[in-house]
């Protein structure tokens, strides 16, 4: 039984210039103990995808799908009390700017807080004994100081490191990191993705990670899922696809990496003479 | 922190002493003599013209007769008011509280209704609460208020009868004042039945004064909430499964309240040109009314001082917000 | 690559004031606000015209007479007639000449004076910003229909003096507004430019920076003529603005007063123009206010 197993998932978006489909008939299956990139450009639909399955979109999104599991549980026919049981506490997700994903108004020592006394009913000096040592093992140094911080007083790479504190605070069975170094300097980025992945094989958990970046994948993906404008371009484990990817969109998106350069000039996606497939708006 | 509050103070001294320099200039604008008018109907001799006028100092030079009077009013002594021959401040702490009970009922009311219809229209964004909401909002603040107060009374004194015309109490009923505050006086008086007639002087004349901001305030509140609601960390909120109940009220609606706050304190200083027609529409006995009746009597030590007092309330509760704010905001107050 | 839609929606125009005006006309609300106040300025025109009867004609047979839907009302006279016999309607519809006038006189006088003051204290900064704010800052510390009543008392009693008294009072926040903005502007790469091409302190605030703080301007304009036209409302049911017999529709209030228990009509219709007036206008600038920044969109 698959960890997460969604299946043609169609997220459709009412907008003032008509029907936007985010998400085209994707199918997605995450096993335990498996890190599981998607990854794509902007607009390619990959973030909406999980937003969707945790009930994070605005009430203008359509979310329809054949199936959308956790752990076989039916997260489509599960009311709003039942699935705010799962998420948070099973499924636990961060996101791509840590400071502006912080509230602003309470300390970092209130907001991890939150989600233990919601989820286990922690309180008082439980609590906050919990809450420093989730700090301390992501990291956080002087983590019972840092209990009375405000967000803005931290730098992001800190405010990160609190979010995946929360998102790990209940032993989720699966995280799902929607670009969560996109917005860090370079060597916070090789940090925080070191603790993830440290965190994914200590936990057995499942690691959903969303990213443009293909250094990304080839860090940390088991398996990667090619999306392209709400589409699922290619699926394949990770050596797999660098060695030998399959659709065309894969080998453009790799040829574009300037790593792999030939010649002065950086090709491009549409350089590559790239073929939609029947459907996909070019 | 400590150092924000004494800039904003010294900021403020400039301002104060330009203000009581125009308070001053006013009155000595006016048209009309000031001793004539203090002289009244039987007018007065040349001499006794000079004696009056040396003993209120007009024949100082006029920067002397600034000194003086602000050396005066730093005492405490704001002048003898002509129409009534009292001293001004002993007139404005008897008006003060009335005014003050009217604002703080009006405003209170404003709160209590205009923040969560506010929150409510924001949630329930495009529904037919909110059109109706925004629209009933904005309809409030395009109303003249002194209209507004006449058609209330036209409807729930004239016509329905539950509410009296003017005053603050039935005049059966005669307490001294404790603190000033018609309803908490009655009921340290324990005196049921003029606690209900206070409430019903009241009522009306607080609706008709809290319209205007009870408007804004929903109508910030609501815009304010839109915005957060599409914060990140909102949507953190939700992610961690916290009931949508305590991602609005808690999560959003302490980041809304922030610019809210500034708008309420904006309206307190609205709300006494408001008071000066409410209380005429609703014969208060406020300092709006006061004020008026003292500038087309001419009572110009009344104008002067009445003038310097209300500005110099106006200022200190907009100093009081601006604290306020630096206070809920954790990002000023945590520098 | 342009995308297809599945819907008719038209494509947005290219020019300014058309793309300007397709947001201005998605907001039915401002439409509307549109139309009541192109139809008052045609009423405030054409009043003359328009008007049964002069405003100040008084019919001694009529007196205080209820508007037609009453069982005793004079067919003559459609809203009914005041304490001294003049026709409602006509009052009204000529009432609306003074109100809008207000309100263009008001904000035109606090507009240039505003703006000039906020341009010159953005700008310059120094010893001149801080002067002008600390006068700014003093007006606004008085209630504003408090000032306005000791200026009027001042200037004296009439419809001019109160205007000015009111222009007074709402310019600080045009100066404001502006300082804010040419203080925003200033440092940005476009001024930088053409200082660079030699343009002067003039040509500089007038031509290149202020044309770019247009957008609040246009909206606390709209705001601001909305609260001329209650200020001076006020300011006439006081006694202190337009004196009798002059129609405007505060002055009227004053008068009706005592009547309104015995002919509410003589109070609501007056106060009813004004609140039709004024929110249409607050209509209009809720629409300008979206159409000029669409990022802002809301309600």
């Amino acid at each position: 039984m698959s960890l997460l197993e969604i299946r043609n998932l169609s997220v459709a978006f009412d907008t003032s210039m008509g029907l936007f489909k985010a998400v085209d008939g994707i199918d997605i299956a995450v096993e335990a103990r498996e890190v599981l990139a998607i990854v794509g450009e902007s607009g390619s639909g990959k973030s909406v995808a999980m937003l969707a399955t945790m009930g994070l979109l605005p009430d203008s999104a359509t979310v329809t799908a054949d199936r959308m599991s956790f752990e076989g549980r039916d997260l489509l026919a599960m009311s709003g009390s039942q699935k705010r049981r799962i998420i948070g506490k099973e499924i636990a997700m961060i996101f791509q700017e840590p400071i502006a994903s912080l509230n602003p108004c309470f300390t970092v020592g209130f907001q991890i807080g939150e989600v233990l006394h919601q989820h286990l009913g922690l309180t008082g000096r439980a609590a906050r004994q919990r809450s420093i040592e989730l700090l301390e093992l992501v990291g956080i140094r002087d983590a019972a100081d840092k209990l009375g911080a405000f967000p803005h007083q931290m730098s992001g790479g800190q405010c990160q490191r609190v979010m995946i504190a929360m998102a790990i605070s209940c032993n989720p069975k699966l995280l799902i990191a929607d670009e969560p170094t996109t917005a860090l300097d370079v060597t916070i980025q090789k940090q925080i993705l070191d603790l993830l992945v440290q965190l994914q094989a200590e936990t057995g958990m499942g690691l959903i990670m969303i990213t443009h970046d293909m250094g990304v994948v080839a860090e940390t993906a088991d398996r990667v899922i090619v999306q392209y404008q709400g589409h699922k371009m290619e699926e394949a484990d990770v050596l797999s696809l660098f060695e030998n990817p399959q659709s065309n969109y894969t080998r453009a998106l790799l040829s574009a990496l300037p790593e792999n350069a030939v010649g002065d000039r950086l090709p491009t996606v549409s350089d590559m003479l790239f073929e939609p497939a029947p459907g996909v708006r070019p | 922190m400590l150092t924000y509050i004494l800039r904003k103070l010294a900021l403020l001294v400039p301002t104060i002493l330009g203000i009581s320099i125009c308070a001053f200039a006013f009155v000595r604008v006016l048209p009309g003599d000031p001793i004539l008018a203090m002289a009244g109907q039987h007018g007065v001799t040349p001499e006794r013209y000079e004696i009056l006028k040396e003993q209120f100092g007009y024949n100082l030079p006029i920067w002397q007769q600034y000194f003086n009077y602000l050396g005066s009013v730093l005492t405490g002594d704001f002048g003898i008011s002509l129409a009534t021959k009292r001293p001004v401040i002993n007139e404005f702490m008897t008006l003060f509280p009335a005014t003050v009970e009217l604002a703080l009922f009006a405003m209170l009311l404003a709160i209590a209704i205009g923040i969560p219809a506010g929150i409510f229209a924001a949630v329930k964004r495009g529904s037919w609460f909110d059109q109706l909401t925004m629209g009933v909002a904005l309809t409030g603040y395009s109303m003249p208020i002194f209209w507004w107060g006449l058609l209330l009374i036209i409807f729930f004194s004239g016509y329905l009868g539950w509410t009296p015309v003017s005053g603050r109490i039935a005049l059966n009923f005669f307490l001294k004042p404790i603190t000033g505050f018609m309803l908490i006086d009655t009921v340290l008086y324990g005196n049921w039945p003029a606690f209900v007639s206070a409430l019903r002087h009241l009522i009306l004349p607080a609706v008709a004064l809290g319209t205007i901001p009870l408007a804004v305030i929903a109508r910030q509140t609501r815009s304010a909430m839109l915005e957060v609601l599409g914060e990140d960390y909102v949507r953190t909120a939700r992610a961690k499964g916290l009931p949508p109940g305590r991602v609005v009220n808690v999560h959003a609606l302490r980041n809304a309240l922030i610019p809210v706050v500034t708008t309420i304190g904006l309206q307190v200083g609205l709300l006494m040109g408001g008071a000066i027609l409410t209380e005429t529409i609703f014969t208060w006995p406020g300092i709006g009314k006061w004020m008026i009746d003292s500038i087309s009597k001419r009572d110009y030590v009344v104008v002067q001082s009445g003038l310097l007092i209300i500005a110099l309330i106006v200022m200190a509760v907009n100093l009081a917000v601006d604290l306020l704010y630096a206070l809920i905001n954790p990002r000023i107050r945590v520098q | 690559m342009a995308t297809t839609t599945d819907s008719a929606a038209p494509a947005k125009p290219a020019s300014a004031l058309g793309e300007f005006w397709y947001y201005f006309s998605v907001n039915r609300g401002a439409v509307v606000g549109l139309t009541v106040f192109v139809v008052l300025l045609i009423f405030a025109a054409f009043a003359p015209v328009l008007a049964p009867y002069a405003p100040d004609a008084q019919f001694r047979d009529a007196l205080l007479k209820p508007p037609i839907w009453d069982a005793a009302a004079d067919p003559r006279f459609i809203l009914g007639t005041d304490p001294v016999g003049r026709d409602m309607l006509s009052r009204l519809i000529h009432g609306a000449r003074f109100s809008l006038f207000i309100g263009f006189f008001v904000v035109l006088g606090a507009l240039i004076v505003g703006v000039t003051l906020g341009v010159l204290a953005g700008y310059f900064r120094g010893w001149v910003d801080v002067v002008v704010m600390r006068v700014m800052d003093i007006i606004l510390a008085f209630p504003p229909l408090l000032l306005a009543l000791v200026l009027v008392a001042i200037l004296g009693p009439g419809l001019f003096n109160a205007m000015i008294a009111i222009a007074l009072v709402l310019q600080p926040h045009f100066a404001r507004l502006v300082r804010a903005a040419v203080m925003a502007e200033k440092n940005r790469e476009y001024v930088t430019a053409a200082k660079l091409s030699g343009a002067g302190h003039f040509r500089l605030m007038l031509v290149t920076i202020l044309p770019n703080c247009l957008g609040p301007l246009i909206v606390q304009a709209t705001l601001s003529f909305s609260n001329a036209i209650l200020e001076a409302a006020a300011l006439g049911f006081l006694g202190m603005g337009a004196q009798p017999p002059t129609p405007e529709w505060g002055t009227m209030l004053a008068t009706a007063r005592e009547f309104i228990i015995k002919a509410p009509w003589v109070v609501t219709f007056p106060g009813l123009a004004i609140l039709v007036t004024v929110l249409a206008i607050n209509l209009i600038g809720d629409g300008l206010r979206d159409a000029l920044d669409p990022k802002l969109k809301r309600s």
